[in-house]
C-alpha cells in the first residue's frame, strides 16, 4: 500500500480521522486489507545490525513486526530496544508487553517511551511462567495481568493519566492488542473471554498457532454471536511445522499448543518434513484468508524466519500489495523501469 | 488444601448462598463494627477469615475477595496471580501450565460459575489490578466499610 503522506522514516505518519494511532498497521487493518504480522525473535546480543538483519528477512512481506518480550520466559534484547531500533529505519512494530517481569510503575513508563520513539502498537500478554525459561530462579511479578494492562494502557491513552491519577501531558497513541487461545481448555469460555478483552481496550488480536480450522470456526461463529466482529481486528497466528517429531514435540511440550492428530499424522507421512510444513502452512492461511470476520495473519516461524517470503508469496493473500519497508519507494521505483 | 479447594468450586452454587446471607449480616452489624472498632477488630477477624477461607478456597489473603465474581475458585492460587481468566497455555487435560499437577484455577472457576445463578455474567466483570497493601487484610470488613458508604482506610 502507498501512503500519499509518507513520511520520512523514522518520523510518524499522520493520524487519521477515526484512528487511533499513526501506526501502519492500524491503516492497514481499517482499509481492509488482509494484513501480515510477524514474529521477530530479538537477539542475545548488545549489537543492534542483528536486529536489523532480522527485520530484513521479512522485508515486501510484513505489515508489522512484532518484538517479543522474553518470549518463552527466556533473557533476550528487550522489547522496547527493538522496537526504538527499528522504528529507527521506519519499520512498524508490535511491542509485546509481559506482566511476568515488570510493576504497574515500569510498564506505564514503558508505555509512553515506546509511543515517544514512535511504536504504534502495543500487545498486552500475561506472559509465560518462569519456570519455562532459563532463569527458572527469578521472582514472577504478574502485578497485573493481560486484562488489567490493557485498561491500564487505555488509561493512559484515552484518558491522559496514569493509575494513580496523575495527568499525562502528551498520551501515548498507540493501537492496543491482545493474545488469544481459541485451543486451549476452557474452550466454551474463550470467546467471552476475548470480549473481555475487548471491554478493556484490545482493538486487535493475535491468536496462538492454528492447526484445527473446525475448531477456530467454532470461535469465529462464538465471536460474532457475541458482537465482536468488526470491534476487534483479528489476525490469526500460523506457522510453518518442521517435522512430524517436532510438530509431536510441541503439542505435548509447548502449553497451549494445539495439533490435531490428522496434522500429525498428514506430517509423519512425509519424507521432506520442512517442505510438508510450509505447504501445510500455506494451506491453513489460505483457509484462514477465505473465512469471514479474519483480519490478518500472524506468521511465528521461530527459527525459520526466511521460510517466510516463500510461504506468503506461495499463499496469495497480499495479492500483489507491497507492504512498506526501508527503501521500499527506491527499489519499487527500479522494478518498475526494468519491466517498462 | 487442594481436594477441598475443589469441593468448594462443586459446590459453588451452596457456597455462594450462604456468602450472599453472611454479606448481608456482615453489613448490617456495621453499627456494631464502627462501636468496638475496625481497627481493634482487624487481627481477630482476619484471622479468622484466613482460617476458614484458607481451609475452603486455599485463599491468599489478597484482602478484595473475588471469589463470588470466580466461581469460587480463588484466582490468586493461578501461579500468574491471573484476576480475569485463564491464559493460553492451559494444558488439554485444563491443568496448569505452570503446575502441571494442579487443574487450573480458572477452569475450575469456569465450571463453578456454571453452577451459580448469574455467575458466568459475573465472569466478564474486568477486575482492576490488586491493591497489592490489602494483602493479609481482612475483605469481609472491608465490604461492610465499603457498603456503609465508608472509605476503606488503610
Amino acid at each position: 500500500m502507498n501512503f500519499e503522506d509518507e513520511p520520512v522514516p523514522g518520523y510518524p505518519l499522520p493520524i487519521l480521522p477515526g484512528h487511533t494511532s499513526p501506526g501502519r498497521l492500524e491503516r492497514v487493518l481499517r482499509a481492509g486489507q488482509f494484513a501480515v504480522t510477524c514474529e521477530l525473535a530479538p537477539p542475545d546480543s548488545a549489537d543492534p545490525e542483528e536486529v536489523y538483519q532480522r527485520a530484513r528477512m521479512f522485508d515486501r512481506y510484513v505489515d508489522a513486526i512484532n518484538a517479543t518480550d522474553g518470549s518463552g520466559a527466556n533473557c533476550h534484547m528487550s522489547s522496547l530496544a527493538v522496537c526504538a531500533l527499528l522504528t529507527r529505519v521506519g519499520y512498524a512494530p508490535v511491542m509485546q508487553i509481559s506482566c511476568r517481569d515488570r510493576n504497574r510503575i515500569a510498564i506505564q513508563g514503558d508505555i509512553l517511551g515506546c509511543a515517544a520513539m514512535g511504536v504504534c502498537n502495543v500487545l498486552c500478554l500475561s506472559g509465560d511462567g518462569v519456570q519455562a525459561g532459563d532463569h527458572p530462579q527469578a521472582l514472577p511479578v504478574f502485578d497485573l495481568d493481560s486484562i488489567s494492562l490493557l485498561s491500564t494502557a487505555r488509561t493512559l491513552r484515552d484518558e491522559h493519566r496514569f493509575l494513580s491519577g496523575r495527568k499525562i501531558t502528551y498520551a501515548p497513541r498507540v493501537l492496543l492488542g491482545a493474545a488469544e487461545n481459541p485451543f486451549a481448555p476452557p474452550v466454551a469460555w474463550r470467546a467471552q473471554r476475548l470480549a473481555k478483552k475487548v471491554e478493556a481496550g484490545a482493538q486487535f488480536i493475535q491468536t496462538q498457532y492454528c492447526y484445527d480450522i473446525p475448531l477456530l470456526k467454532q470461535f469465529l461463529r462464538e465471536v460474532q454471536d457475541l458482537g465482536l466482529l468488526g470491534k476487534v481486528f483479528i489476525l490469526v497466528g500460523v506457522g510453518p511445522l518442521r517435522s512430524a517429531k517436532a510438530a509431536e514435540y510441541m503439542r505435548t511440550h509447548v502449553p497451549g499448543v494445539h495439533i490435531p492428530d490428522a496434522v500429525v499424522k498428514r506430517m509423519a507421512g512425509t519424507k521432506d518434513g520442512a517442505r510438508e510444513g510450509r505447504q501445510l502452512c500455506i494451506d491453513i492461511i489460505q483457509e484462514i484468508h477465505s473465512l469471514p470476520g479474519v483480519s490478518g495473519i500472524h506468521l511465528m516461524a521461530y527459527k525459520q524466519e526466511d521460510s517466510i517470503p516463500d510461504i506468503i508469496d506461495r499463499s496469495g493473500v497480499l495479492r500483489g500489495r507491497v507492504p512498506w519497508y526501508p527503501g521500499r519507494a527506491t527499489a519499487e521505483a527500479t522494478v518498475n523501469r526494468t519491466f517498462s | 488444601m487442594y481436594a477441598l479447594r475443589r469441593w468448594s468450586v462443586r459446590h459453588a452454587r451452596g457456597l455462594n448462598a450462604f456468602y450472599r446471607r453472611f454479606e448481608a449480616v456482615i453489613c448490617g452489624l456495621h453499627p456494631l463494627w464502627k462501636r468496638i472498632g475496625y481497627a481493634r477488630l482487624e487481627r481477630p477477624v482476619a484471622a479468622t477469615e484466613r482460617l476458614v477461607k484458607g481451609t475452603l478456597f486455599d485463599c491468599k489473603m489478597c484482602g478484595q475477595c473475588a471469589l463470588s465474581s470466580t466461581g469460587m475458585a480463588c484466582p490468586m492460587n493461578c501461579p500468574k496471580n491471573l484476576r480475569n481468566g485463564p491464559c493460553g497455555g492451559v494444558r488439554d487435560n485444563g491443568n496448569c501450565e505452570v503446575q502441571p499437577e494442579m487443574k487450573c484455577v480458572w477452569h475450575e472457576a469456569f465450571s463453578g460459575a456454571q453452577r451459580i445463578p448469574g455467575g458466568i455474567e459475573k465472569l466478564r466483570t474486568v477486575q482492576l489490578p490488586v491493591d497489592r497493601r490489602l494483602t493479609g487484610k481482612s475483605s469481609w470488613l472491608r465490604v461492610a466499610r465499603l457498603r456503609a458508604g465508608e472509605s476503606h482506610e488503610l
